[in-house]
Order: C-alpha cells, then structure tokens, then sequence
C-alpha cells in the first residue's frame, strides 16, 4: 500500500498506526536475515513514535501528511541517541546528540522511523557490499546487490518493510540502487533538502531524498523534507516545491531530450528500456530534441577527483578521540594510525589517499584544479542544452542489477555504475530514477531523468507520466 | 631609535596580527565567545567537528571584521572562504576555516604615530583553534608531553589575522604599529585585543638586507607574548640573521620559536616539513559578497579613531600628537574629558598635566566632573593654588565625586603666601644654611634645592616651588648685581 494510502487511512482513523507498524515490523522479522537491509532496527523507538501519532489522532490533532507511515533512514542521517554508523567501524558506538533536520521534519510530519539502513561506508561504492556489517541483498534476486550506496534504503522499500526511506546521493547513491531495485528515487537540486545531520562523504555533491514505491509517495516525501533550513547554509532560501500537483499534469508540449553523445556501455536492454520511455513520452504528447552535452561524458573523471579530494578532508576528524573508534596504542600517534587502520575499510582508504594526493601542492592544479574546470563545463553544457528542452532522459545504471562479488575485485568497473549519474551532482540539478520496466534477466530497470536547477516541478511531471504510461501497458507494480 | 644592526644593514618586518573579535557568539555557531569559564563549556555540534554538523556565518563577526577593514582603509570586498586541512588535537575537524585567495579585506595602510604609513596586505576572517596543554616533558610542547589537555571553548572563536606589508624598518616601528593597531581595534569596538590573554597575537617575518637590496629570505617569529617581547625577538633575530651573512651563511626560510627565558628564537619548523595545507573552497559556506549600503552604513558608524583624537587634543593643548601627555590621555579615552574641561575655560596645558598623571586609575568618565578640573586649572594659573596644592585639591576632588576647588582648598587651609611671608621665608632659609646660599650664589644651582627645600616645609606646602626658586634666583641676581 502506497505511503498516501496508508497515511490517509490512518489520519481517517479507519487504521491504528501501530497496527501499521507491526505488519511492517513482521516483515522485516521474516525477510531480514536474507536481505540485511538493516544496520539498527529501532522497534521500541518506532512503537513509541506509533502511540504517540495514535494518541494525537484520539485527541483530534492531525500528525501530519506522513501521519503513522514507517519509514527508514539511511544510516548516515544523524539520530539523536540512536548509533549512526555509516556502516564503518570508525563511527562504533557514537551516538550523536542530534538529530538530522530531515530527521526532525519526518517526525513533525508524523512518519515513524522503523531503523537506520545499510550503505557503502561513508557512502563511498555502488553496490552496498563496501559495508563493515556485511552486504545488503537485493530484495528482487537474493544473489545480486542492490546498487549503492543507498542501497539498504532502496531494499527497504523494495521489500515493503517501510513504505518509504531516506538516502543520500553524491553520485548516484539514490538513483542507482532505485533503479537496481524497482522503486522511485529522487536526487533534489543541491540546497533544495537541508544536509544539517548528514555525515559528510562530499560536501558540495551531497544531497538527500526520498525512496519510495511509486513517483507520488516520491513526492510527498520530497515535500515534506525540502525547504529552506538556516542551520545548512548551502541551503537554497524557499519553501518546498509543490510537486503533488504538478503529477497529473501530463507532458503534453514538453520537449524531452535526447543526449546524443551520451557515453557508451549502457546495456542493449537498457538502451531498450530508455527508447520505450522516449516513445511513451512521445505518446503522451511531449517533443523528443535530440541534443549534446558534450562535457557529460567527463563527469566520471571529474568526480573522482572532486569527491574524493572533500572526501580526505571531511573524514580527516575521525581520529579516536572524541568518538567512536579507539584502538589503543603506546603513543597517540600510534593510536591515531591504529585506530583509522582498523576503523576505515579499503574503498575509504582508497578515496583517501586519492583526494589528499589530488589537492597536494604540486598537484592540485593538474587535478582538482582541472576538475573544477570540467565541472563548470558540464554545468555550462546542460544549460545551452536546457534553452532546447525542459528536461533529460538517460539510463539511471548501464545495467541491471549485478551479482555479489562481481565488480568488488576491480573498483573502477564499479565506479562505471555512476557514469550517467555524476553529471547531475555535478551540475547540482535534481535528477530521478523511475523504474521502467525489466531487462534481459528480468530484473527492474531505471529510466532516469534529469532537470535544471529547481526544475523538481517538470521532472515530476515527466517521472509521472512514464509511470502512468507502464500502467497502461500493465507494467506498473 | 637604532635597530641595532652594523652600518649598512637594514632590517625589514612585515607582522601578522591575530585578533579575537568581540563577538557575542562564535564564527560559526550559537555557543558564546567567552574566555575565562571552566574548560569545554562553549561547545556544540559545531565546535566540535562533530559528524553532520555544519558551520553557518556569524553576521556580526562579518560586521566587526568589516569594520576592522574599513578602519585601516581597505577594500571590503567579496569574499570566499577555504578549507586549511592540518592535523592536531586542538583542531577538531581537522581543517579550519579561513579565507584565501578572495579575502573580506584587502590593501589598507596604518599610519604610525609620527604619520609613517605602513600597508596593510589583508585582514581575512577565521576561526580560532582550541586550547592545548601539554603535561609533562619539557618546555610545554606536544613532543615529549605525558598527556595533552584540550579546552575547545576557544575552538570556533572569530578571529581577523591583519596581515601588514613589509614596511617596518625597525623594531620600534613595529612595537608602534602593535600598539596602534591595539588602539584602532579597541576604539571600534573590534576586539579588546590583549596580548596577555591571547585575543591579540603577533607573529613576526624578520628578514634582514644591505641598502639597496632585494629582500633577503625570511623567518616567522612565533610565541610572541607582549609589545616588548616583540622588539626583544625581532632585534635578536635581526642580528642572528646578520651574524649568519656575514659569516657567509645563508638564512634557512624556518617558523621560530622566540623564548622569553633565553631571550633568543629557536627553529620550530622548516620550510621543507611545513604542512601542505590543500587548500580548497569550503563547500559548506556560500561567497559573501557585502553591498555597497552595508559598507556604507558601516563606514559612517565608524568612531573617531586614535589618530584623529590625538590630533584634536594636541590642536587643543598646543602640544604634539606623539607627545606622552597626548598618547596616554587617547589610550586611556580621557580625551573627551579634557577637551570637556578645557571649552569650559581650563588650562590647556594643566588640563593635560592633570588628565596625564592625575587620572591613571580612571576611565574614560572621571569621577570627577569636567568643570571642577576646569575651575581647579583656573586657581591655579590665576596663583591661587600651588602645583603641588592642586595635585591634593584634584585628588579630594576625584574622591568626592566632584565639589568646589576653592571650597576644597579653602578646607585644606591652602591659601596662597603673600610675597611678604614669602620674603620672610627666604630670608630665614638663607640665614640657617649660609653655605648652601653661598654655593647657590656662586652658581651651583643644585644647591638651590636644600633651600627651596627648606621653604617648602616652613609654608607646610602652601609654597609653590616654582615661586621659591625664582624669588632665590631674584635674591642671587640683585646681590651680584
């Protein structure tokens, strides 16, 4: 049932938001262990919080919009007492002493937070297997990952343990693993949702957003966590976008682009799934332009200098002093190293020793430096090829989901994931992935679209439509 | 004033000067900007480099920064700010924030007391550090140390790091342009800038060239703890830096320590292990970029400054703005006072005398009111009152809270001597110590001394010293006449 649904009944009265939660609850008991969406499940918290929606609606007051929907928070959204890990060692037993303004604003919203996900540590990988706990499984085949880093928040919704969940994307991390697991996800202009209580991967990328099973629950969340947040201060000065009523708009007179030069490598069925969404939308009324973004096909590169190089520097405090991890040495220096050699796993490591390298004296402007400039490149691309369309439709991931173990051995096949994510983070413009039917191996498929910054209200008009047109074929879930 | 250095040498200082602004809370959180409270109770997400937090710009510490700019007569520009990524404890997210390449305020000048004008490179925002102590080991250092104490009430605190050009010529020059950047912050409410709790901290480049010259290399000279440790550091490494040249050395570019116990500097750091800091934009700040009306308003609330009020109350006091008498009643924020008191009929010059040397223990609103000290000089001049009699009169004036001088002095008993009481006084001190009037007639005027000496005690303080002497000097005059 749809988080609208669910919320509607229960703002009604017709259901408990305990009774709600302990359906959830009972699934996540029965398919947890094989699919390890979880790092914490927070029941006693979540039935408090159910009580406390169930109390206010006996008492006449409305909870909210998200009024007793279970839904989940990606383990690097900051809770106030409840252990935050970003799935590494390094973060053992912190608790931080606050919680996240997403956090706060799906409490006041009356949603009741069921656990803290499992992602790619410090959400740094595409598969969610980068994890100290151990990899997250997609619910749609057991074998293969979930896409990352989001990934225990993409399996949350996937397998129906919470209606709707929280990620972050920095390159990908919402939109992949949505599209790896057959469920809406929406990276938001960078300054649309507040990063106040998000761990820090790659600060100027970053941005949190919603999961969920279908584009209007997609919406609601997004509504509920946007908006102007004082204590971010990248965060952009206006209230939410109203996207609900932008949904049954149609596309009708849009002009959808074509990326001509798109980089190679997606997968024939994918390529498949991307000509279908072109035609559905064409269908439904909307202009295909082709069009160049010439720079996008940099945006790998870029990024992984430019994430890694804010990466070395916002995870240069975790040093065992303060919290989480220590491992005791003869001398502090000698804690210090013990402490990072046993608390960061290899892909931390790895984007470590990258980025410190890519801003060193000497280096900096041969990397970072060019970096930067490929950066605004791209930005400038997607303009001029804005003044042609309102929006973009790309492949969310070259392919379907992988197997376990398939691409860990040689990271940067697995960075490939990410290539026609990046350029959005990149350009700091909202992009969303929409599952669009299955590939060769029957597994969901993404079509990803793309609008300019603050374009939410046309990419969720777009998003709607392909979903609608899947309906119509009986495609839709 | 010599800078010490062999004929042909000169010296050359530029100073960067930290100064903790007085803010209300901290550059980028809530927490309050105090010093002096128990260890680790200004602290939050923020100043802890805790994960998820994020720093949001303090608006006022913009507006003191701004301001501190506008003072020295820089461009208050757009301004970014950057991340300076080093690792050590007291630095909780292992960067601090700074700015770089696009600084809040650039190419200023200060003028010196006697109008030599020195330029200002930059005066950027940052956060200030936490607090380390080092227990154990030796010379307080981190190297060595049995434990560290870190306070992170300090971690946080806005901070302008004023950087000069190397203009100062001497180690004078540069003791004069702390004290008057002192002077010019605490006059706009910027900082109260004390070098003994560390809201003002000096570091020095010293290099040393013959005339003629291009710069020689540089040191950084750290742990400068006062105005005079200053001079004492840069003088020292002048002539170490001197002494190595001549004896066909070279100096290594380093960051040395100044030692108050040896009174030398010692290396602290080489060039070669001097951290590469990796600078880059702070993703987590936006650009401030402050429009013209807000520079605007800003340069018009902006006080007079020091240099203005010296030159106001030496034109009042027909002394010079470098005089003593002048820079100490400025330092002190007396000047207002002084110049109350003199539009209201005092003495210029016993106005200044009295503010001076009078009114060390008082602020810049005396205890006593402008008028009395007006009607005191008047006494005074007018022969009424003796110096000495009016340094009392003033005193009981301060005491009190203001009253009539006349009335005081009239209390005291001080009554001016008549010139025949005076005459008798005289003639009685030359009568009782015939030598020392034969020595004072022959010219020795030191022995004048135990004379007037002599009549001062007999008048119980009501004669004036000045008087005595010349009423001796008249004695000597008509009899070698």
């Amino acid at each position: 049932m749809t988080a609208l649904e669910l919320a509607r009944q229960i703002r009604g009265g017709e259901r408990r938001a305990i009774d709600v939660l302990e359906e959830h609850l009972a699934r996540v008991a029965q398919h947890e262990a094989q699919i390890h969406a979880f790092n914490l499940v927070t029941a006693d918290e979540a039935r408090a919080a159910a009580h406390r929606v169930d109390e206010a609606i006996a008492r006449g007051v409305d909870p909210g919009p998200l009024a007793g929907v279970p839904l989940a928070l990606k383990d690097n959204l900051c809770t106030r007492g409840i252990p935050t890990t970003c799935s590494s060692r390094i973060l053992e037993g912190w608790r931080p002493p606050y919680d996240a303004t997403v956090v706060q604003r799906v409490l006041a919203a009356g949603a009741v937070p069921i656990g803290k996900t499992n992602l790619d540590e410090f959400a740094m990988g595409s598969s969610t297997e980068n994890s100290a706990f151990g990899p997250t499984r997609n619910p749609r085949d057991l074998s293969r990952v979930p896409g990352g880093s989001s990934g225990g928040s993409a399996a949350a919704v996937a397998a129906d343990f919470a209606p709707l969940s929280l990620g972050s994307d920095t390159g990908g991390s919402i939109r992949q693993p949505a599209a790896l697991c057959g469920v809406v996800g929406v990276k938001p202009t960078y300054g649309v949702v507040s990063r106040w209580g998000l761990v820090a991967f790659a600060s100027s990328l970053d941005q949190v957003g919603p999961f969920a099973a279908d584009v209007a629950d997609a919406a609601l969340l997004l509504e509920v966590i946007a908006g102007h947040d004082s204590h971010d201060s990248t965060s952009i000065p206006q209230p939410a976008p109203a996207l609900s009523a932008q949904l049954d708009r149609g596309v009708e007179g849009l002009r959808i682009g074509r990326i001509t030069d798109l980089p190679a490598g997606a997968a024939p069925d994918v390529v498949a799934r991307l000509d279908a969404a072109f035609a559905a939308l064409e269908a439904a009324g909307a202009r295909i332009v082709d069009v160049r973004v010439p720079a996008f096909t940099y945006g790998l590169t870029a990024y992984y200098l430019i994430a890694p190089a804010e990466a070395s520097s916002n995870l240069a405090r975790y040093d065992g002093v303060r919290y989480g991890l220590r491992v005791p040495a003869a001398d502090t220096n000698a804690m210090y190293a013990a402490t990072r050699e046993a608390g960061f796993g290899a892909e931390v490591k790895r984007r470590i020793m990258l980025g410190t390298y890519a801003l060193s004296a000497g280096y900096y402007d041969a990397y970072y430096g060019k970096a930067l400039k490929v950066r605004r490149r791209i930005a400038d691309d997607f303009a001029r090829a804005y003044e042609q369309v309102d929006a973009l439709l790309t492949p969310t991931s070259p392919t379907e989901a992988f197997p376990l173990g398939d691409k860990t051995a040689d990271p940067y096949t697995m960075y490939l994931c990410d290539t026609y994510t990046i350029p959005s983070n990149l350009a700091g413009h909202p992009a969303m992935s929409v599952p669009f039917g299955t590939g060769a191996a029957g597994l969901p498929v993404g079509v990803q679209v793309l609008a300019p910054t603050l374009g939410e209200p046309v990419m969720f008009r777009v998003a709607a439509a392909l979903e609608r047109s899947m309906a119509g074929v009986g495609g839709a879930r | 004033m010599t800078d010490g250095l062999p004929e042909g040498w000169e010296l050359v200082v530029g100073l960067e000067v930290h100064v903790e602004l007085a803010t209300r809370t901290k550059l980028f959180s809530g927490s309050p900007n105090r010093f002096g409270d128990d260890p680790n109770v200004h602290i939050d997400p923020v100043t802890l480099g805790l994960p998820g937090a994020l720093p949001v710009l303090n608006r006022q510490a913009v507006e003191l920064a701004m301001r501190i700019g506008l003072a020295l007569h820089c461009t208050v520009q757009r301004c970014t700010f950057h991340r300076k990524n080093y690792f050590y404890p007291d630095l909780p997210k292992a960067y601090q924030i700074s700015q770089y390449d696009q600084p809040l305020n650039v190419d200023g000048d200060l003028a010196l007391p006697d109008g030599t004008r020195i330029g200002i490179e930059r005066a950027h925002l940052e956060e200030d550090t936490g607090k380390s102590t080092h227990l154990g080991g030796a010379g307080g250092r981190i190297h060595g140390s049995d434990a560290s104490l870190i306070d992170f009430n300090r971690a946080g605190v806005p901070l302008v790091e004023i950087v000069s050009r190397p203009d100062l010529r001497t180690a004078e020059q540069a003791r004069q342009y702390v004290t008057e950047l002192r002077a010019v912050l605490v006059a706009i409410g910027a900082s109260d800038a004390k070098m003994e709790e560390g809201s003002m901290r000096v570091d020095a480049n010293v290099s040393v060239r013959r005339f003629g010259e291009p710069l020689g290399t540089r040191c950084e000279i750290k742990n400068v703890n006062s105005v005079r440790s200053l001079g004492r550091a840069i003088d020292y490494e002048a002539r170490r830096q001197v002494d190595l040249l001549l004896d066909g050395n070279s100096v290594r570019q380093e960051t040395r320590h100044w030692s108050e116990a040896d009174g030398r500097t010692h290396t602290l750091r080489t060039k070669e292990d001097a951290d590469d800091y990796r600078y880059f934009l702070e993703p987590d700040l936006v650009p401030v970029d402050p429009d013209p009306a807000w520079i605007d308003r800003l340069r018009r609330e902006l006080p007079m400054l020091p240099a203005q009020r010296r030159q106001r109350l030496a034109e009042a006091t027909a002394l010079a703005p470098y005089d003593d008498a002048v820079a100490v009643i400025v330092e002190r924020g007396q000047d207002d006072y002084a110049l109350e008191a003199i539009g209201l009929g005092g003495e210029p010059g016993r106005v200044a005398v009295h503010v001076q040397q009078g009114f060390a223990e008082q602020g810049p609103r005396p205890a006593a009111p402008a008028s009395a000290l007006a009607a005191l000089t008047r006494l005074e001049v007018g022969g009424a009152l003796t110096a000495t009699q009016a340094k009392v009169v003033l005193g009981d004036l301060l005491e009190r809270g203001g009253g009539d001088p006349a009335a005081i002095a009239a209390e005291r008993g001080f009554e001016a001597l008549d010139h025949a009481e005076l005459d008798a006084m005289v003639d009685a001190a030359i009568a009782a110590q015939p030598e020392a009037w034969a020595k004072f007639a022959a010219g020795e005027a030191k022995a004048g001394g135990a004379l007037v000496g002599a009549v001062m005690k007999a008048s119980g303080g009501k004669a004036d010293g000045k008087a005595v002497t010349a009423a001796l000097q008249k004695r000597r005059d008509s009899a070698l006449g």
